[in-house]
């Protein structure tokens, strides 16, 4: 396995599942998330807007919930199932649900922000499934995009949650 | 028949792969590169009397540390001079660029000293934290007031802080304005803001050292550029260095600018060290050493008769374009003649300064001067209609260039060193479908119920004109492969704008291929090395337009070939689903052949490595023995290259209506509707053209409401972060309703005009002018916090209590 290039670092080893596989990292107790995904592992799908936690572009799923990942050490995330935009896929590698909204509505310009949005949605439709305009644009209004203004992914969340629920028109 | 794909909602080819994780940014590349840290200035004017590494030195993982002076020793590079002034203006009398490496002096907080070298980016950080530079400290000069001033320099050889004066006039608008029966003059001003993409820059470089060449990656809006500049920069051959943008998270203009500090010292770097060296710029990099626009005072008079038609106008204005001006005069020069919009001004006369402050440069921002040309004459417009009482849409009515007046000349000099001349355009037509679409005439109800529920509502609305698909050119090159799938390149890059669903679609409609048959590259020069690059608003137009006019050139030669394998006149073919025969028949095997075997035929092979090769080798075709296989003038393959170069750019416009409602006691400002009605000639795919739109207008509600740059008097910008810098999240972005009007370009194949930056220019504009409304205060400056509408409200209340 990777590990960032450093020669004396003290490592510490770490544990946990990234979209349904194990992995064991030693990583340095400093090492962020967002970059043990990225850089250790190669999952180039979460990526970092801001590195302060205020974006929302490295969500990933820990258990279920939502996290920022850039705010988050590798370390403590002993245990923990991730889930990762590249786990929001279905099981043959096509397009989940949020991701296939997402195409159908243009929720999507430059991508960058995107995989945030993906993870972040995946999780609130685990608990709401059929949003209001109104409730989806309070689901997403943690997460910043500076392309698409928001009101396809408005519309993307709300026709994610017909496609989970097997509405297909 | 084939559907025509120009002017339908195609999804986006793109966003399979960037929606699973399978994007490739450029911090997602080299993953094993040396990464790199700069130690930047912490003081926004300062000299620099040291520098020392020694604390630095055993940090475990550290490979270089360079300042300027490893620059100047370079003798074989041109490292240690300014970075180039891409856009020279004879009136640019006083233009100043950086050092790669700051040399001496430092004219910003953020400006690079020291680039450091580590195994990753944690480490380089750590060697940057131990580096110590001593500073004797400078005055800064801050705002525009201060530069203006001048009571301090920024560059000691510049003086006043002026780095040019530009005057353009058609007629005496000063005479006019004096003897107009009606006149007034406004100060106006704007605010900085920022891009802000969502990724920030990044490069990646990689030098071979055996073939003694250079591929860079870099997050740009214009990969052949900053091949030329790297090149140029590193004394390498150009011919040795190859650019390639990978998917760029946004970019909005700051990325245009080239070559950044950093574009150059990471290949530089990589040369040097033979290992491949990235740097992904941060959240804060971006903030303090990226680019900024907007920031500019105005001063207006305007004169005008009875009816509110303009006889004269005078604007004077002055741009704080930072402590350098690597990107010339575009800025403003945008303002001064874009502010005109949809308008006959009557004699106009614009001057404006470009001064330097100690502060992060200014680059085009999309809109690029244009939002605040809007504001200039849009707030004019609301003033004269307040003056003389009449209804704000009849005022610019008005004032409007009529259909039958295009193409009509403005009398300026535009951005391209071009004419100011309107192609085309439809003003009142565009206005009668805002007014529709806003419900305008019916406001005064709304009004009065809102005021009988105790809630205050305001209506506003602005237009504007914008230049768009600017020169000089761009070209496409499409290539069919024998398998009859098509790869189409074009040298400018793409930031999301669905780029290579939109030149695919121009495509398929041209070749008669299906869709899904065609791989559209952008902005790699390994794949098309002639391009200028992804601003303007100018991809539609140039590359759009250089690729149709490929794609006929390359249908053309397959016609050509296909007439000689089906025996038939080329004329008489068509090509339908990327199968060729003869239009109005019922196809047979013999009476019709497919583009892949086409581009097998159009390639004479001695060698067979593959089924499809076998049928063009020289004993399995027949052929004329008597002609070359080649024919003279022509060349193998089934591909072809062509450039679209206009004389002058299209003119798109728009004209955007909001309500607002303003809280009586918080002065909360909330928008209740945005309307747009927008003209962009014909649209290739209305869901792109409109996400466009949505997200320009989210940038002008944005620099309208919350986004400004923050800066303290001694340089130090107080706001770098996404806590403090206020982009919109979605609870803050109203509902945008749309509609079309499509009057085509004349200047262009497709009769396109652009379309990426409209959404933004006149946000500012529209919403002061409902929140003027609303409140029935001037609204002078933008953007407007709840708690400065508060502070007019206090400032209003005092005017009227105090005795006349």
């Amino acid at each position: 396995m990777n590990t960032p290039a450093s020669t004396t670092e003290p490592l510490v080893r770490v544990r946990f599942t990234v979209n349904g596989t194990p992995h064991e990292l030693d990583v340095p107790a400093r090492r962020l998330l967002s970059d043990a995904l990225r850089h250790d592992l190669r999952l180039t799908g979460t990526h970092v807007g801001c590195e302060h936690g205020v974006c929302g572009a490295c969500t990933v799923l820990v258990d279920g919930r939502p996290v920022r990942s850039c705010l988050a050490f590798a370390v403590t995330l002993e245990g923990a199932a991730i889930t990762t935009v590249e786990g929001c896929c279905t099981a043959d590698g096509s397009m989940g649900p949020v991701q296939q909204a997402f195409q159908d509505c243009h929720a999507l310009q430059c991508g960058f922000c995107t995989p945030g949005f993906v993870t972040t949605i995946t999780a609130y439709l685990d608990d709401v499934a059929d949003p209001s305009a109104e409730e989806a644009r309070e689901a997403i209004s943690g997460n910043l995009c500076r392309c698409t203004g928001y009101q396809n992914i408005v519309a993307a969340v709300q026709r994610a949650a017909e496609l989970k629920r097997g509405e297909t028109p | 028949m084939t559907t025509k794909l120009f002017g339908q909602r195609i999804k986006r080819s793109e966003d399979p792969r960037l929606l699973t994780g399978n994007g490739r940014y450029l911090d997602d590349l080299g993953h094993d590169a040396f990464e790199v840290a700069f130690v930047r200035s912490p003081h926004a004017h300062a000299r620099i009397t040291g520098i020392d590494v020694s604390d630095a030195l055993d940090v475990d993982g550290l490979v270089a540390i360079y300042t300027y002076d490893d620059l100047l020793s370079d003798e074989a590079s041109r490292m240690a001079e300014p970075l180039p002034l891409l856009i020279p203006h004879p009136t640019l009398t006083h233009g100043r660029t950086q050092h790669a490496l700051a040399r001496e002096e430092v004219n910003y907080v953020g400006e690079a000293i020291v680039m450091v070298v580590a195994a990753n980016r944690y480490l380089a950080e750590d060697v940057a934290s131990r580096i110590v530079v001593d500073y004797e400290f400078l005055p800064a000069v801050v705002g525009i007031e201060a530069a203006r001033e001048a009571e301090h320099l920024v560059h000691p050889d510049v003086p006043g802080n002026v780095a040019a004066t530009m005057v353009q006039q058609t007629g005496d608008a000063e005479a006019a304005i004096d003897a107009a029966p009606h006149r007034l003059e406004l100060d106006l001003a704007v605010e900085r803001s920022a891009s802000m993409p969502m990724e920030g820059k990044g490069v990646l470089a990689r030098w071979d050292d055996d073939d003694k060449s250079l591929l860079v990656h870099t997050s740009t809006q214009t990969s052949t550029s900053v091949r030329q500049a790297v090149a140029a920069k590193l004394s390498l051959p150009v011919d040795r260095v190859e650019v390639v943008t990978p998917d760029v998270g946004g970019g909005f203009g700051v990325k245009i600018v080239h070559p950044w500090p950093e574009e150059v010292l990471v290949p530089w770097a990589a040369v040097r060290l033979g290992h491949p060296v990235k740097w992904t710029e941060d959240r804060r990099e971006h903030f303090i050493s990226a680019a900024h626009e907007r920031g500019q005072l105005h001063h207006v008079r305007v004169g005008y008769d009875d009816d509110g038609v303009l006889l004269g106008l005078s604007v004077t204005f002055w741009h704080d374009h930072g402590a350098y001006i690597p990107y010339g005069l575009i800025v403003p020069i945008i303002t001064s003649t874009q502010l005109l919009g949809p308008y006959k001004p009557g004699a106009y006369r614009v001057e404006f300064q470009s001064l330097y402050t100690n502060t992060v440069i200014v680059t085009p921002y999309r809109g690029a001067g244009r939002p605040q040309g809007c504001f200039v004459m849009e707030r004019t417009m609301d003033a004269i209609a307040e003056d003389l009482g009449l209804d704000r849409m009849v005022v610019r009515e008005r004032n409007f260039i009529q259909p039958d007046e295009m193409p009509y000349d403005q009398g300026l000099i535009f951005q391209d060193g071009r004419q100011l001349l309107y192609d085309s355009g439809d003003f009142p037509a565009t206005l009668d479908k805002l007014r529709k679409l806003v419900g305008w005439d019916d406001f005064e109800a709304i009004r009065e119920q809102a005021r009988a529920e105790g809630r205050t509502v305001g209506i506003g609305m602005a237009c504007y004109v914008e230049g768009t698909g600017v020169g000089p050119y761009e070209g496409g090159h499409i290539r069919i492969e024998t398998d009859g799938s098509v790869v189409v390149s074009t040298g400018l890059t793409s930031q999301g704008q669905g780029h290579q669903t939109m030149l695919a679609q121009i495509v398929a409609d041209e070749l008669g291929v299906p869709f899904d048959r065609i791989k559209v590259t952008t902005g790699d020069t390994r794949r098309f090395k002639y391009a200028v690059g992804t601003f303007a608003s100018r991809t539609a137009v140039m590359s759009g337009s250089a690729v149709a006019l490929t794609a006929r050139k390359v249908r053309e030669k397959a016609l050509r070939i296909a007439a000689q394998a089906l025996e038939a006149s080329a004329e008489d073919l068509e090509i339908v689903d990327g199968i060729i025969g003869v239009k109005g028949t019922v196809p047979t095997k013999t009476s019709q052949i497919d583009l892949g075997a086409v581009a097998v035929l159009s390639n004479p092979l001695r060698y067979a490595f593959d089924e499809a090769a076998q049928r063009a080798t020289q004993f399995a075709a027949p052929a004329d023995p008597d002609r070359p296989p080649v024919d003279a003038g022509d060349a193998p393959g089934l591909e072809g290259s062509d450039f679209y170069s206009p004389t002058r750019s299209t003119f798109a416009n728009g004209m955007h209506a909001v309500i607002v409602e303003t809280d009586p006691q918080t002065a909360d400002i909330k928008i209740l509707r945005y309307c747009v009605v927008h003209d962009c000639g014909t649209v290739i795919n209305p869901m792109i053209v409109e996400g466009q739109i949505h997200g320009g207008v989210a940038q002008g509600v944005g620099g309208a409401l919350y986004e400004r740059m923050e800066y303290a008097p001694d340089g130090q910008l107080l706001n770098a972060s996404f806590m403090d810098f206020l982009m919109p999240y979605a609870s803050e972005v109203p509902t945008i309703e749309i509609d079309h009007l499509e009057t085509p370009s004349p200047l262009n194949p497709l009769g396109v005009k652009g379309a990426g930056e409209a959404g933004v220019i006149p946000g500012s504009a529209a919403i002061a002018s409902a929140i003027e409304d609303a409140e029935g205060i001037s609204i002078r400056r933008m953007p407007i916090s709840p708690s400065e509408l508060y502070h007019l409200r206090l400032e209003q209340q005092a005017a009227e209590e105090q005795p006349e």
